[in-house]
């Protein structure tokens, strides 16, 4: 096949991107077609290649760079199943998110940078996909760290995103630090960077230290995925534009760890104690997300949580050794979350407030914004996990993967024994991943009830509450007004995936054909399990909201039905269970004080000397501004003595 | 300098003492030691007619050292130039620039000490030098060496180019005393400040 | 008769004219010191002339150029002088100090014309 459309792919957006950044101030009316074009074109470019190359093959390219003495660096391509249906969902939540974008932030005088930002951070991230090569890959992976770096921050007035950026960006780094000597450790283990050659080294168990690099790679993936302990940036990231959280959560940054651990699957199924860590690591942060997720106010904090919960599922899968299960979940998450941002995003510019307690005084949001009521339904039913939607089925296919990795027989696939997975490994994932279900359907259905079916009462207006959190959107239109429609349509554009995806695991020669041919169908156990556990959990939370409107209507004051769910729990649920505080303790301070000290020694010992170095000429040159007395008989008696000093000295030199 | 002394031919050995002086030497220290006295006089004297007064008696031995060195003609030309123009000119310029007649309090200014050590430093360190390397040298002064005759023969065989030159010197000299020295001709009276202001005023006018 | 006698006056002579250059304060009588230097150094020639038995006579043909030079060098010296104290008021060598740092110039008629600039 033609290699110039898979190459165009990752070039085409990085092309508009520096097309923006170059025209943006001075024609801003070329912006909008740089920012949707080039995105568009890659995407259905993108659609082409993954039809072209079809189901079962693959295809490697590579062009050597330079040779470097030691393991070879190639600019190399690979493209499989995996590559198109992630390559895929990339274009298609990119284009959305851009299409929304322009009638989002269609005031906002930094649009042209924002835009060319986010097809950046796209071409990064078909970059990553399409990578045969380490390095290669590394470089998408620092060009998204960089990106989300500048859009979280976009809002850069306000001291919550230059916080939330410089957090994002450092935590990440905290985890890509260790990453990149991974990467270097595995290269150099495997003699080569290209991924193809390190799998079949790992495969057939040449790897000298498989355990330390899967352990240092799992640091990267945890920054990248947002999993515990380095989840903390990505609630905070809420504060950049609600489209950026829709391309960060739902196709380019978290997905880029959950696609290098499937792309490097091989090499974690080396070393049982990574898979260990990395199933523990899932399990925390699934339970863990879903808890704050129920406790949080601002409903772009929920679906934060509930990400890192998601990005829980598909770790949870990859540690009991199936890939195809995680990166269905990927796909289908990718676009039920992608949906449930932008929706969010429509919410939010018609109530005016992020808050939901907020929302729930307000009367009919439903009515007023019927588009995002019923695209949000599809994506909160499917975040859920109800029959027949998408979640259902690939949170089934994660579930039934824990529960064969339990019985110790993990469904790895051709990548590895399946006694490489511990059992240990299937049932923690498999117990996380039930309790989260329930956890999940709670507040999903506290959610929607709270956001759509609120009511006014005692007379309250719309107008936020004082102390609500509320993230200003500097760009926000008049709420009176209806939503643009390039906003409200891409959400049912978003909601066919989120609907119906689901379907393509059933038959094996669908999507498993595109994978590893392993079938995703769901086991009639689990799906009964699961779909239980999805129901009792929106019940429950059905009863607490009607249990704190009924309390309401009886005149006390109305509480947040999570209040009534967690009882104890909800006051540190609420903030994240402390971590961001410990952290502080434990890092941030420290090393502020470290700062200070430094900036002390700075001031007080180096700027010394600098200083002196500036005064030392001074006064000396003011000292010799003393022989500059304009009187010719002192600088002639100078020049007299001098001479006849010198006289003096040559006579007695010799 | 070895090869031009031995050329000279006058190297004789120091048989000749210094403390059997010839006369024309008695005469010479006793003139030298009065050119000596005036010119330190007419260098420390408060009284600044007086200063050139006895520039003139410094410069008149001066003239009596020539002749004694047989230069008859450099000698007269001294006393014609430096005594009777230089001098005057001087002591014009004495007059004309106001200088107190009587003891003036601030003929020296803050410089003197410094001064002192160096015009000390520097005669201290000549005399030793030039006593070094000339202290056995003698001079024959037998034969005329400066008759009016025989200068102007060296004078215009060798030296008339430089001689031409010199002459266009002066002229230029006395051409740029004149132009510095004419009064401005609008008649403006001088008044004490710097140039700058003059200038300034001048233009404005 | 010894060289080192004219050599030494010379010497001597032109000590005290450095010294008279050096710490008088009017501009006439540093003039007059410069003139003593001056002639110094006609010593000097005209003795180590006759000592060396010149053919050319340069020592007596320079003392007489030089002689000629200083003639014209006090000539332009006095009209400068006299330029100078027209403008200035005043012949006084440790005066003149336009030239020097302002801020260390203690000139006070510098210092009231600056004065009366900044009040115009």
């Amino acid at each position: 096949m033609n290699l110039a459309l898979p190459i165009l792919v990752p070039v085409l957006p990085a092309l508009g991107a520096a097309a923006g950044l170059a025209t943006g101030r001075r024609y801003p009316a070329l912006a909008r077609p740089l920012a949707v074009l080039p995105v568009a074109v890659s995407a259905v470019l993108a659609l082409v290649t993954a039809l072209q190359l079809g189901t079962g093959t693959t295809l490697d390219a590579a062009t050597r760079l330079a040779p470097t003495g030691g393991p070879e660096i190639s600019l190399a391509l690979h493209l499989d199943g995996f590559t198109s249906l992630i390559s895929v969902l990339v274009g298609l939540v990119a284009t959305c998110v851009q299409i929304y974008s322009t009638a989002y932030l269609k005031d906002d005088p930094r649009y042209p940078s924002y835009a060319a930002l986010v097809s950046l951070f796209t071409a990064a991230m078909f970059l990553v996909v399409y990578s045969g090569d380490l390095i290669v890959l590394l470089v998408g992976w620092e060009v998204m760290g960089i990106c989300s770096y500048f859009l979280i921050g976009h809002h850069w007035e306000t001291a919550d995103a230059r916080a939330a950026s410089l957090k994002a960006f450092l935590v990440t780094k905290l985890g890509d630090v260790p990453f990149l000597f991974g990467l270097f450790l595995l290269g150099a283990d495997a003699g080569t960077f290209r991924i193809g050659e390190v799998l079949r080294v790992a495969a057939a168990g040449d790897l000298h230290h498989p355990t330390l690099i899967a352990l240092l790679l799992l640091a990267g993936v945890a920054g990248k995925s947002a999993q515990f302990p380095l989840h903390t940036w990505l609630p905070d990231a809420m504060a950049g534009p609600t489209p950026v959280s829709a391309l960060i959560h739902a196709a380019t940054m978290v997905a880029a760890g959950i696609y290098l651990v499937a792309r490097l699957l091989p090499v974690f199924l080396q070393s049982s104690a990574a898979l260990v860590v990395l199933a523990v690591m899932a399990a925390v942060t699934m339970i863990g997300s879903a808890l704050c997720a129920l406790a949080q106010d601002d409903l772009k904090r929920v679906l934060a949580y509930s990400t890192v919960g998601q990005l829980g599922y598909m770790a949870g899968a990859l540690a009991a050794g199936d890939r195809q299960a995680a990166v269905f979940h990927l796909v289908s998450h990718g676009a039920f979350k992608a949906l449930l941002f932008l929706g969010a995003g429509v919410v939010i510019h018609a109530a005016h407030t992020n808050s939901i307690s907020a929302m729930a005084r307000m009367d009919g949001l439903r009515h007023r914004i019927p588009d995002a009521w019923w695209t949000m339904t599809i994506g909160l039913l499917a975040l859920a996990g109800v029959f027949p939607f998408s979640g259902f089925f690939s949170k089934e296919s994660v579930l039934g993967a824990a529960e064969h990795a339990a019985h110790g027989e993990a469904l790895t696939g051709a990548l590895g024994p399946a006694s490489a997975v511990p059992q240990a490994v299937g049932w923690t994932v498999l117990v996380a991943g039930l309790l989260t279900a329930l956890l999940t359907a709670a507040y999903a259905a506290r959610l929607w009830l709270s956001v759509f079916y609120g009511r006014s009462r005692n007379g309250e207006d719309l107008a936020p509450q004082p102390g609500a959190p509320y993230s200003p959107e500097l760009d926000e239109a008049d709420p009176a007004h209806a939503e643009p429609a390039a906003m409200r349509l891409i959400l049912w554009v978003l909601a066919v995936p989120a609907l119906a995806f689901g379907v393509a695991g059933l038959r094996t020669d669908w999507l498993p054909a595109l994978l590893d041919g392993e079938s995703l169908r769901v086991s009639v156990a689990t799906g009964v399990i699961g779909t239980g556990v999805a129901v009792a959990g929106l019940l429950i939370g059905y009863a607490a909201w009607r249990t704190v409107n009924a309390r309401a209507a009886a005149g006390r004051p109305a509480a947040d039905p999570a209040r009534l769910l967690l009882g104890p729990l909800y006051r540190p649920a609420q903030h994240g269970f402390g971590v961001d505080r410990l952290y502080s303790t434990l890092f941030v301070r420290p090393t502020e004080a470290a700062a200070g000290l430094v900036r002390f020694l700075d001031r007080a010992v180096v700027e010394t000397y600098v200083r002196g170095a500036g005064a030392a000429p001074g006064w000396l040159g003011r000292a010799v501004r003393f022989a500059q007395t304009g009187n010719a008989q002192g600088y002639l008696n100078a020049l007299l003595a001098g001479a006849v000093l010198l006289v003096v000295l040559v006579a007695v030199g010799s | 300098m070895s090869t031009l002394l031995a050329a000279a031919g006058s190297l004789e050995p120091a048989a000749r003492s210094y403390l059997s002086p010839t006369g024309q030497e008695i005469v010479f220290l006793l003139v030298g030691v009065l050119v000596l006295g005036a010119a330190v006089v007419s260098v420390t004297t408060r009284q600044l007619v007086h200063a050139a007064l006895w520039l003139v008696v410094a410069l008149g031995g001066l003239a009596v050292e020539f002749l004694l060195l047989t230069a008859e003609f450099v000698a007269w030309v001294q006393v014609l130039v430096y005594l009777g123009s230089v001098v005057v000119l001087v002591l014009f310029g004495l007059m004309l620039t106001r200088a107190p007649i009587g003891r003036s309090p601030d003929a020296d200014s803050g410089n003197r000490p410094a001064a002192l050590a160096v015009g000390a430093a520097s005669a201290a360190t000549l005399v030793t030098l030039v006593v070094d390397a000339f202290r056995s040298s003698w001079i024959d002064l037998s034969g005329p060496a400066g008759t009016t005759r025989l200068t102007g023969e060296f004078l215009f065989s060798h030296w008339v180019l430089p001689f031409e030159a010199l002459s266009v010197l002066l002229l230029a000299a006395l051409v740029g005393a004149i132009v510095l020295s004419r009064a401005k001709g609008d008649g403006t009276k001088p008044r004490p400040g710097n140039l700058r202001t003059v200038l300034t005023k001048t233009k404005e006018r | 008769m010894h060289l080192a006698y004219p050599a030494v006056l010379a010497v001597l002579l032109f000590s005290v004219g450095v010294y008279g250059v050096l710490a008088r304060r009017n501009v006439i009588l540093v003039l007059m010191s410069v003139e003593l230097m001056l002639n110094a150094v006609n010593l000097n020639l005209v003795a180590f002339d006759v000592w060396l038995r010149d053919t050319l006579h340069a020592g007596q043909a320079l003392t007489l150029f030089t002689i000629t030079v200083a003639a014209a060098e006090i000539g332009l010296g006095l009209a400068i002088v006299l330029l100078v104290y027209r403008t200035r008021r005043t012949a006084a060598v440790d005066r003149v100090t336009a030239l020097g740092d302002r801020h260390e110039a203690d000139d006070p008629a510098d210092a009231a014309e600056e004065k009366e600039q900044a009040a115009a």
